[in-house]
C-alpha cells in the first residue's frame, strides 16, 4: 500500500474523531458521533495493520481478539455506579501502552537520526514514556482509591513537596543524560526515570483527597492524551498528534469545569496544601447550628410533603450512587409526574465521583434527561419550588459558601434549595462531607431531615405514594 | 405508662386532646391508651375508631383520672356542675397532666394541683422558639380561629368575597382589613384571599410585611416619623407609645369607612387587649359590615364586642365568639393531638413508654408549670432564636465580595503569549523542519479540541471521557508499526500493547454506546 493512501486514511480517521467529539455536544447526535469514532479507529486500525505488519501475524491476531474479547466483556458487565473505576482502569491500560510502545521505540531506534534531530527524537521518547508511566500508576492508585481498596483520605507524608521536586529533578537529570546516551541505547537512563515516574504517580494520586476525585479522572484522561501525542511525534505521525492533542484538550477542560464547579484552583487540587492553608479556618471547625434546631421526618411524612406539592427538585449526590437507589428515585418520579407533579432533578457538576456520574446513573434508571438540569438553569427556580430532596449530598447543597465567608468551601457554587418552600435532606447521619464542613441547610427552619439508608427510605415513601 | 384522655365537660367545647391517628403513634412510643367513651363523639371520632386505634374505651371518667399516668386535655380542668369534680382532685403524686392550663389566670388550680403532689405541663407555655414549633399549640389554634373567622364573617356578611362580572351586572369584590398579622391574622388572611376578597392587613411589627405580601395581600404602612417596632420578646407584639397610637387609630378610622370586613386578632400576652375599634369608626362603617373580634376573650379589641355572642350595634355584625377553634373540632382536635404526640416524644426520648421530664431541656422547662408538687411557673425569660432584624448574610455577602482578587492587569494575558512565541522561535531556529511540521499539527489540533470540547453537554461527560479513552488508544498504530521488529523484545512489547489497545477500544466504545443508549427523553 503507498504512503499516499496510509496517510490520506489518517486524515479521514482523524476528521472521523472530531466528529465523534463534537456529536457530543447533543444526546440526539451522540451515538451517531460514537460510531464516528469506531470507523475512525477501524479505517486507521485496518491501514495500518496492511501498510506495515509483514510478520508476527499470530502474535498481532491473538493480542487483538484476546484484547477486544476482554473489553467487551468489561463494558457489558460494568455496573454504570462504578463506572469511575472502570475509566480509571481504561485510562491505565493507555498510560501502560505509551510505556511498552515508547520503549519498543528506544530499543530499536532509528540510526540515520543524528544532531539536533536525534536530540529531540530522545526527548519526545523519554517524555512519552514518562507521561504514559505516571499516568499508569495514578490511575492504578485512583482505580484503587475509587474502588474502596485503598482509603480516601488524602496521603500527605512529610516533606511531599520537597519528595515531588527532588523526583523531578531526577527526571529532568536523566533526560540530559539519556539525550547523550541515546544513541547507544540509553537503557539505564529511561529504567530510571520509568520508575521515577511510576511513583510520582502514585504520590500525586495518594496525596488528593476523594472529593476531588472527578478532577483526578479528568486529569489523568488529559494525561493519557498527552501521552497518546508524545507517541505521535516520536513516530512522526501526525494521527496520533491530532488524536493526543485533541484528549489532552478534553481533560483538560473537564478538570478546568470540575475546578471552578469547586472553586478550587488546579494546582490547589494537584499539590493540595500549597495556599490552602483556610482549610483550617473558623469555618471548618465545629457544627453551625443547634442540634435542637433539627427536625426529622419519617418516611411518610415525607411521601406526604412530596404528595402536596406542585413543584419537586430531586438534587442527587454521590450517596444516590452508594446506596444504588437511582431506580427507586425514577420510580417515585414516574408516579409524582403521573399526579401532575412537576418532578425535575438539579445536577451539580461535582456530583459523584466523575464528570456527569449523576447523568448516567440517571439515564441508567430511565429518567429522561430532558427533566435533568445543570445547576445554572434550575438555582433561579427554586422560589418556586415546593419541595427539594437532597438524596446523598452536602458539600453541593451548603449555603456556608455564600454565607461564611472563611468557610473553607466559601465561593464554590452550590444548589440552592433553601431559597425553596421546604427542603427534606436524605443523609445516614449528621456526618459532614468531604470538605470536612457543617452544613447550615440541614439547620434551617424549612429543612426536614430523613436519615437512614437512601434506598430503603425511598423505597418506603414509594410504597406510600404508590 | 398508661395515657388517659377524657371527655372535655366544659360548655360548648367540641375538641379532644387525641384522634385515632395519633393514637397510633402513640403507641410506637411504648404508651398504653384510654379514652373516655363519647370523648370523640363532637369533633367527629366515634369510640369505635378509638377502638379499632387500640384505644381502650372507658366508661367512668372518675376511674380514668384515678388510673391514668398521664391525662390529656384541652381545657383547664374544671369541676363539672353536675358530676361535681374537676378531676385534679383525684390526682394521685407522680400523675402528670398535659392540658392548656393558663397558668397567668388560674393560681388557685396550680395551688391544687401543687398540693396533690402532681406534675403539670401548659400547652400554653410551650416556649416560641423554633424547635418548639411542632408543639405549638397555641399556634395550631390561632391558625385554625383565623381560617375560621372568616367562615364567621362570610356566614353574616350579605354579599359574596369575590368580584364578578355577570350578566347581571358587576359585583364588586369584598374588602377585608386583618388587624395583627400573627398566626390568626395571617391564616384570616389566607383564607379571605382564597375566597378572593381584598385583603389588607396591619401590625405594629414591621418584619411581618414580608409575611403579609407574601400572602398577596397589601400591608398598611404607617405614616410615623419615628421608626418605632413593635416586636416584643418572644415573638409577640408589646405596648405601642401614645403617638403611635394615635397614628394608628387614625388609619383604623380611615380604613372602616371603606372596608367591608375587619378582623381583629391583636392581642399583647398577660394583658387586655388594646381597644382598635371605637364606637365611632363602627358607626362609620358601611351597613351590613362584619367585625370579627378575636380577641373577645381578652376584652376585644372593639369596644362593642360581647365575648361569645353575635351583636348588631349600628348597622353593623360584631362577631366576639371565643371558641372558634372548638367551632371546627375535628381539624383542631387533629392538630392538637398532634402537638401533644410531638411534645410526648420530647419527654419520651427513648420511645419506652415513660416520661422523664427534663428541666435542662428549654422547651419542657417551658411547659412545666407544676413539678412533683412544687409550681415552676413562670419560667425563667426564653432565649430569642430569631434576632429581629438579620443583616448577618448580607454583611457576610459583603465579605465574600471584599475576599475576590483584584483584576489583573490588563495586559497580563500577553505574557504567557510572549513566553510561548518566544520558545516556539528558539525551536524553530534550530529544529528540524519536519518537528515543525508536527508541532503544527499538534498545536491546532489542541485548538480543535479546545473548541470542540467546550460544546460538549454537562450531562454527557461520562461518555466524553469514556469515549476519548477509546480514541486515545489510537497509540496502537504505533504498536502495529513496531510488532513486525525483528528484535524479540520489541516485538514482544509491540504485542503487548495491541493487546492492552484492543482491550481499552472495544471496552470503551462499547461502554460509551452502552451508556448513550440509556439517555432518553
Amino acid at each position: 500500500m503507498n504512503e499516499g493512501i496510509i496517510t490520506a486514511s489518517y486524515i479521514a480517521a482523524s476528521a472521523l474523531f472530531i466528529m465523534a467529539l463534537g456529536g457530543l455536544a447533543h444526546q440526539e447526535s451522540a451515538r451517531r458521533g460514537n460510531f464516528y469514532g469506531m470507523l475512525g479507529m477501524g479505517i486507521a486500525v485496518v491501514v495500518t495493520i496492511i501498510g506495515f505488519v509483514e510478520n508476527n501475524e499470530f502474535m498481532l491476531i491473538a493480542g487483538i481478539v484476546v484484547g477486544s474479547i476482554i473489553g467487551y466483556i468489561l463494558a457489558k458487565r460494568v455496573e454504570m455506579t462504578q463506572m469511575p473505576e472502570l475509566v480509571a482502569v481504561l485510562h491505565s491500560l493507555v498510560g501502560l501502552a505509551a510505556v511498552f510502545v515508547g520503549w519498543a521505540n528506544a530499543l530499536e531506534h532509528d540510526p540515520a537520526l543524528t544532531g539536533i534531530a536525534l536530540s529531540i527524537h530522545a526527548v519526545e521518547t523519554y517524555i512519552g514514556i514518562m507521561i504514559g508511566a505516571l499516568t499508569f500508576s495514578g490511575s492504578v492508585m485512583a482505580y484503587l482509591k475509587l474502588s474502596g481498596k485503598v482509603g480516601g483520605k488524602p496521603l500527605h507524608i512529610p516533606g511531599r513537596h520537597l519528595f515531588n521536586i527532588v523526583l523531578g529533578l531526577i527526571a529532568l537529570y536523566f533526560m540530559l543524560q539519556y539525550m547523550d546516551t541515546a544513541a547507544t541505547g540509553g537503557v539505564l537512563a529511561l529504567t530510571i526515570m520509568t520508575i521515577v515516574a511510576l511513583i510520582f504517580g502514585i504520590h500525586m494520586v495518594a496525596a488528593i483527597g476523594g472529593a476531588d476525585m472527578p478532577v483526578v479522572v479528568s486529569m489523568l484522561n488529559s494525561y493519557s492524551g498527552w501521552a497518546a501525542a508524545a507517541m505521535g511525534f516520536m513516530l512522526g505521525n501526525d494521527l496520533l498528534i491530532v488524536v493526543g492533542a485533541l484528549v489532552g484538550s478534553s481533560g483538560a477542560i473537564l478538570s478546568y469545569i470540575m475546578c471552578k464547579a469547586m472553586n478550587r484552583k488546579f494546582f490547589n487540587v494537584i499539590f493540595g496544601g500549597i495556599g490552602s492553608k483556610k482549610a483550617g479556618g473558623a469555618g471548618a471547625a465545629g457544627p453551625a447550628g443547634n442540634a435542637e434546631d433539627i427536625r426529622s421526618v419519617e418516611s411518610d411524612e415525607a411521601a406526604d410533603m412530596l404528595l402536596n406539592a406542585k413543584e419537586v427538585m430531586i438534587l442527587p449526590g454521590y450517596g444516590m450512587a452508594v446506596a444504588q437507589a437511582q431506580h427507586t428515585v425514577f420510580e417515585i418520579t414516574k408516579k409524582l409526574r403521573d399526579k401532575g407533579i412537576n418532578v425535575r432533578f438539579g445536577i451539580h457538576p461535582v456530583a459523584g465521583r466523575m464528570p456527569g456520574h449523576m447523568n448516567v446513573l440517571l439515564a441508567e434508571a430511565k429518567v429522561p434527561y430532558d427533566i435533568v438540569y445543570e445547576m445554572e438553569e434550575i438555582n433561579e427556580d427554586f422560589p418556586n419550588v415546593d419541595v427539594s430532596i437532597v438524596i446523598g449530598a452536602n458539600d453541593i447543597v451548603n449555603p456556608a459558601a455564600q454565607e461564611v465567608p472563611d468557610s473553607p468551601i466559601a465561593g464554590m457554587p452550590v444548589l440552592e434549595p433553601w431559597n425553596g418552600k421546604q427542603t427534606i435532606v436524605m443523609k445516614r447521619s449528621m456526618g459532614t462531607g468531604y470538605a470536612g464542613v457543617d452544613n447550615p441547610l440541614f439547620y434551617k427552619e424549612n429543612t426536614r431531615m430523613l436519615f437512614g439508608d437512601a434506598k430503603e427510605r425511598l423505597d418506603q415513601i414509594l410504597k406510600v405514594i404508590g | 405508662m398508661r395515657i388517659g384522655v377524657p371527655r372535655e365537660n366544659e360548655e360548648g367545647e367540641k375538641r379532644v386532646a387525641l384522634t385515632p391517628d395519633v393514637a397510633v403513634k402513640m403507641q410506637q412510643l411504648g404508651f398504653t391508651l384510654a379514652i373516655e367513651s363519647g370523648a370523640g363523639a363532637e369533633a367527629s371520632y366515634s369510640d369505635e375508631e378509638f377502638a379499632k386505634a387500640g384505644v381502650e374505651i372507658v366508661e367512668d371518667a372518675k376511674e380514668l383520672w384515678g388510673s391514668s399516668d398521664i391525662i390529656l386535655k384541652v381545657r383547664p380542668p374544671k369541676a363539672h356542675p353536675e358530676l361535681g369534680f374537676s378531676g385534679v382532685e383525684l390526682m394521685k403524686k407522680d400523675q402528670t397532666i398535659i392540658s392548656f392550663l393558663y397558668p397567668a389566670m388560674n393560681p388557685e388550680m396550680l395551688e391544687e394541683m401543687a398540693d396533690h403532689g402532681i406534675n403539670a405541663l401548659a400547652m400554653d407555655s410551650v416556649p416560641r422558639i423554633s424547635r418548639a414549633q411542632k408543639m405549638d399549640a397555641l399556634s395550631s389554634m390561632a391558625n385554625i380561629a383565623g381560617y375560621r373567622a372568616v367562615v364567621e364573617a362570610a356566614q353574616h356578611f350579605g354579599r359574596f368575597f369575590t368580584g364578578q362580572i355577570t350578566a347581571a351586572g358587576r359585583i364588586q369584590p369584598a374588602k377585608v382589613l386583618v388587624i395583627g398579622a400573627g398566626v390568626a391574622g395571617l391564616a384570616a388572611i389566607g383564607a379571605a384571599k382564597g375566597m378572593g376578597a381584598i385583603v389588607r392587613a396591619f401590625d405594629t411589627r414591621p418584619e411581618v410585611k414580608e409575611q403579609v405580601e407574601s400572602m398577596d395581600a397589601e400591608f398598611l404602612m404607617l405614616d410615623f416619623p419615628d421608626d418605632e417596632d413593635g416586636s416584643g420578646s418572644g415573638g409577640y407584639a408589646k405596648t405601642m407609645s401614645p403617638e403611635f397610637i394615635k397614628a394608628e387609630m387614625d388609619l383604623f378610622a380611615a380604613q372602616a369607612a371603606e372596608v367591608d370586613i375587619i378582623i381583629t386578632t391583636a392581642l399583647i400576652p398577660g394583658r387586655e387587649a388594646p381597644e382598635l375599634i371605637t364606637e365611632n369608626m363602627v358607626r362609620a362603617m358601611k351597613p351590613g359590615s362584619v367585625i370579627v373580634d378575636l380577641a373577645a376573650e381578652a376584652g376585644g379589641n372593639c369596644k362593642l364586642t360581647e365575648a361569645n355572642k353575635v351583636v348588631n350595634k349600628h348597622d353593623v355584625t360584631i362577631i366576639g365568639y371565643t371558641n372558634l377553634p372548638s367551632r371546627l373540632a375535628a381539624q383542631s382536635s387533629q392538630l392538637y393531638s398532634t402537638n401533644m404526640y410531638n411534645l410526648l416524644s420530647e419527654l419520651c426520648p427513648e420511645k419506652n413508654g415513660e416520661i422523664d421530664i427534663n428541666m435542662e431541656d428549654e422547651v419542657i422547662r417551658g411547659a412545666t408549670v407544676v413539678k412533683e408538687g412544687n409550681i415552676t411557673w413562670p419560667p425563667p425569660a426564653p432565649r430569642l432564636s430569631v434576632a429581629p432584624k438579620a443583616d448577618v448574610g448580607e454583611k457576610a455577602q459583603q465579605e465574600i465580595a471584599a475576599k475576590e482578587e483584584k483584576p489583573a492587569h490588563p495586559l497580563a494575558f500577553l505574557i504567557p503569549l510572549l513566553i510561548a512565541g518566544g520558545v516556539l522561535f528558539g525551536l524553530g531556529s534550530v529544529a528540524p523542519p519536519e518537528f515543525i511540521g508536527h508541532l503544527t499539527v499538534f498545536v491546532l489540533s489542541c485548538f480543535v479540541g479546545y473548541m470542540v470540547i467546550w460544546g460538549v453537554s454537562h450531562s454527557l461527560h461520562t461518555p466524553l471521557m469514556s469515549v476519548t479513552n477509546a480514541i486515545s488508544s489510537i497509540i496502537v498504530i504505533g504498536a502495529l508499526i513496531q510488532i513486525s521488529s525483528d528484535n524479540l523484545v520489541v516485538s514482544t512489547l509491540a504485542g503487548l500493547a495491541v493487546f492492552i489497545t484492543s482491550i481499552n477500544i472495544v471496552g470503551g466504545f462499547a461502554v460509551t454506546q452502552r451508556m448513550l443508549r440509556m439517555f432518553r427523553k
